[in-house]
């Protein structure tokens, strides 16, 4: 459905773009057609849920604008990346040497990210990765021409939580959290923080991703005297973690706090009480009352019956961001480098977070950080409330980026904790 | 007169066409689809490697994704963390990837049927669990990538002929072991062990030998992948990627050798274009496999032999 859609928009756009031409000839022959755009999104395998919102996020942005930028239409080719790295290459491979699109966005995963990452470095094709969060794609490991619009890099938003923590007279933490790079990051940036503000992390419980049963773990959490618990979950587990917190009476004893996946639209949508009051940080917060981020929610919940998620937001986000470096240029996407330094000096305005965003030096972007706590809102549904504001909280947070790059990255032994 | 049955001779043209094929298709290629080639050739290595035993000696592994991808990762490791030279590494993941199926050899030549499948089985999770765990050196499930490739290779064509060279190597070099008396005595180990035991042969052994050989051969494949993608993940070892090498083999004709190449050009190319048209792919490659199974469970190339000879006997 959504395919054939696409197609006929596809057709119909090649047919306008092309008319265009005819009608104008003097536009300069590198600029004729429409700016073909890749976009790659795991539809199948294991985050396919995920991948479904992306498409439809970065649809809408299009959609609003009538599938045109700087003056050029705007041609969309969806590929399934399978939320396997693999695939993902391969399907970047045939976008850029069979599609000749003008950028990559995209992908879910950080494997599927990073293969692709590693992909564009050799052919400089410009790649936006909204949704990756792997630290070192924007660190230790940049590579020019990808950049994180709309995105955010895995440390950056748990360490303001940290910090939220400390004021709030925590002194020791426990954490739990799914046993992968993204875990260790998110859960590494809090940790630093914390312990380098006087707290103490009693204790790191890492589970294998697709944990059904968390009652090993909840039994030594609920042992270890902490002031809260911390969670870095994403999908499924996020859900059986909350569920069971509660069940085993946790929840009101001890409180839990999390990166910002916890509570994402794409979890908390189907959940009950159980997640009423946890505590995350994101730039992000469909429940805030700023006027653009209302009226973004809103249109996307009538368009697709369901609040949008972080999937969702950040690729229409990441269209907007794409969209106004566009403009700039006229349209020029074929001027790989003048693309990719406009990108890079072009702030994100008038996106659904209600205010404007910028890049750092090295691709990220700095937000204004939200604590955010799940509540019901007036249609009974649960949603992420501001509660508290990080204003410019850069992937650095308040290190320097030099110093901070020669920490090493954050992995399961390492995880900043100042003893 | 000529020496040549009728249906040699048919063989050795289809040989030759196909042969002609992979030489020649690629020039007239966009260089998107030489890069599908490219992986169609690498991946027909490591269907004939699983052919080695599954087809000639009558046991079917579920382990060799994982002994490809061993051979990928070191190829990797070596080079972006070690930095030794790619054809260093290359000759150090294909000995990594023998010596492991050497040693998984020892394991499971003690059984057959359904026992080594399962433990084949379980030694490739072993090995994707490692990758997937021992996240300082294998980098976890984001694995590891950087520019493995040799720069005057970069171009796809010559990429491409580069492999082919070495893929044409690797599979003569397998056509000739089976037809080797070697060859001839797992054939016989496949028809029945006790017989050849009795004969005097030294059955565990033929199977130990072969098992290896089989491994320097996926290894080969997994190091030209390695120089292919310039990355590796824990899913080039994973369970899919042992199933989807035998299903190539299966797909072109188990115990044919040559139809690795019908199987992985079947397989890697319909992923290719069916993904084009469909979110369902997989659901289509599903049910290719069922009609496979249940209409030609002798492969493309057991097929059409049938065909021949019969077309030949009127």
């Amino acid at each position: 459905m959504d395919r054939r859609q696409f197609l006929k928009s596809t057709a119909a756009s090649v047919a306008l773009g092309a008319s265009g031409t005819l009608a104008a000839p003097y536009v300069a022959s590198a600029q004729s057609g429409p700016i073909k755009i890749g976009l790659l999104a795991p539809l199948t395998g294991v985050v396919a849920a995920g991948g479904r919102e992306m498409v439809d996020g970065f649809n809408m942005y299009w959609e609003q604008v009538g599938n045109a930028v700087g003056g050029r239409k705007v041609e969309v080719i969806v590929e399934d990346d399978a939320s396997n790295p693999d695939t993902a290459l391969q399907k970047a491979r045939r976008l850029v040497e069979q599609g000749n699109v003008h950028f990559l966005i995209g992908d879910l995963l950080a494997n599927t990210g990073l293969a692709v990452a590693n992909y564009v470095k050799g052919t400089g094709t410009p790649y936006f990765i909204p949704i990756i969060a792997a630290d070192d794609l924007t660190q230790r490991q940049r590579i020019k021409n990808v950049i994180r619009v709309a995105g955010y890099s895995a440390s950056q938003t748990s360490r303001p939580l940290a910090d939220w923590a400390l004021k709030k007279g925590w002194k020791k933490i426990a954490a739990i959290s799914q046993d992968y790079t993204f875990g260790h990051e998110q859960c590494g940036g809090f940790a630093q923080v914390f312990t380098e503000g006087g707290g103490k992390i009693v204790g790191e419980f890492w589970h294998p991703l697709n944990t059904s049963d968390y009652s090993p773990y909840l039994g030594q959490l609920s042992g270890l005297g902490v002031d809260a618990v911390f969670a870095m979950e994403t999908g499924a587990d996020a859900t059986r973690l909350m569920q069971q917190y509660a069940s085993f009476g946790l929840k009101g004893q001890i409180p839990l706090i999390g990166a910002m996946n916890l509570t994402d639209q794409s979890v908390i949508r189907t959940m009950g009480d159980e997640v009423d009051g946890v505590i995350t940080a994101a730039h992000f917060a469909e429940g805030s009352d700023a006027p653009k981020t209302k009226e973004f929610v809103a249109a996307y919940t009538k368009k697709f019956a369901k609040m949008p998620s972080l999937y969702g937001f950040s690729m229409y986000s990441g269209a907007m961001w794409v969209a106004a470096a566009l403009n700039k240029i006229d349209g020029k996407a074929e001027n790989r480098d003048l693309f990719i330094e406009t990108v890079l000096k072009t702030e994100l305005k008038d996106s659904p977070l209600g205010k404007t965003v910028r890049l750092d030096a090295y691709g990220n972007p700095i937000y204004d950080v939200y604590i955010r706590e799940v509540k019901k809102n007036k249609d009974g549904q649960y949603w992420n409330v501001p509660i508290g504001d990080y204003p410019n909280v850069s992937q650095f947070w308040t290190y320097d980026p030099v110093t901070y790059m020669k920490q090493p990255p954050y992995s399961r032994t390492f995880q900043g904790i100042k003893a | 007169m000529t020496g040549l049955s009728t249906i040699d001779r048919v063989k050795w043209v289809a040989l030759i066409l196909g042969a002609a094929a992979f030489a020649l298709v690629p020039l007239a290629l966009p260089t998107y689809q030489v890069s599908i080639a490219t992986e169609i050739v690498i991946f027909a290595v490591l269907a004939m490697a699983i052919d080695l035993l599954a087809g000639f000696t009558g046991r079917t592994p579920l382990c060799h994704g994982a002994v490809f991808g061993v051979a990928t990762y070191v190829v990797l490791y070596c080079v972006t963390v070690m930095g030794t030279s790619p054809w260093l590494a290359v000759v150090i993941a294909i000995i990594a990837a023998t010596l492991l199926a050497a040693l998984f050899g020892l394991l499971a030549i003690r059984t057959s049927g359904v026992y080594f499948l399962l433990l084949t089985l379980a030694l490739g999770m072993l090995v994707w669990g490692v990758c997937l765990r021992w996240t300082s050196i294998t980098g976890g499930e984001n694995g590891l990538r950087g520019s493995v490739r040799p720069d005057w290779l970069n171009q796809n064509i010559v990429f491409y002929y580069a492999v082919l060279v070495v893929v044409a190597v690797a599979t003569i070099a397998m056509w000739r072991l089976v037809n080797s008396p070697f060859g001839t005595a797992l054939r016989g180990i496949k028809d029945s062990e006790t017989r050849m035991r009795s004969l005097g042969y030294n059955v565990p052994l033929h199977l130990f030998l072969i098992f290896t050989i089989s491994g320097f051969f996926a290894g080969i494949a997994g190091a030209l992948y390695a120089l292919f993608n310039n990355f590796v993940s824990p899913s080039t070892v994973a369970l899919s990627q042992s199933v989807e090498g035998l299903l190539m083999a299966i797909v072109g004709g188990i115990g044919t050798l040559f139809g690795a190449f019908i199987g992985a050009f079947a397989i890697v190319g319909l992923e290719n274009v069916v993904s084009i048209y469909t979110e369902r792919w997989q659901t289509v490659m599903g049910c290719m496999f069922i009609l496979i199974m249940i209409f030609a469970p002798e492969g493309v190339i057991g097929r059409l032999r049938m065909l021949i000879v019969r077309v030949l006997r009127r």
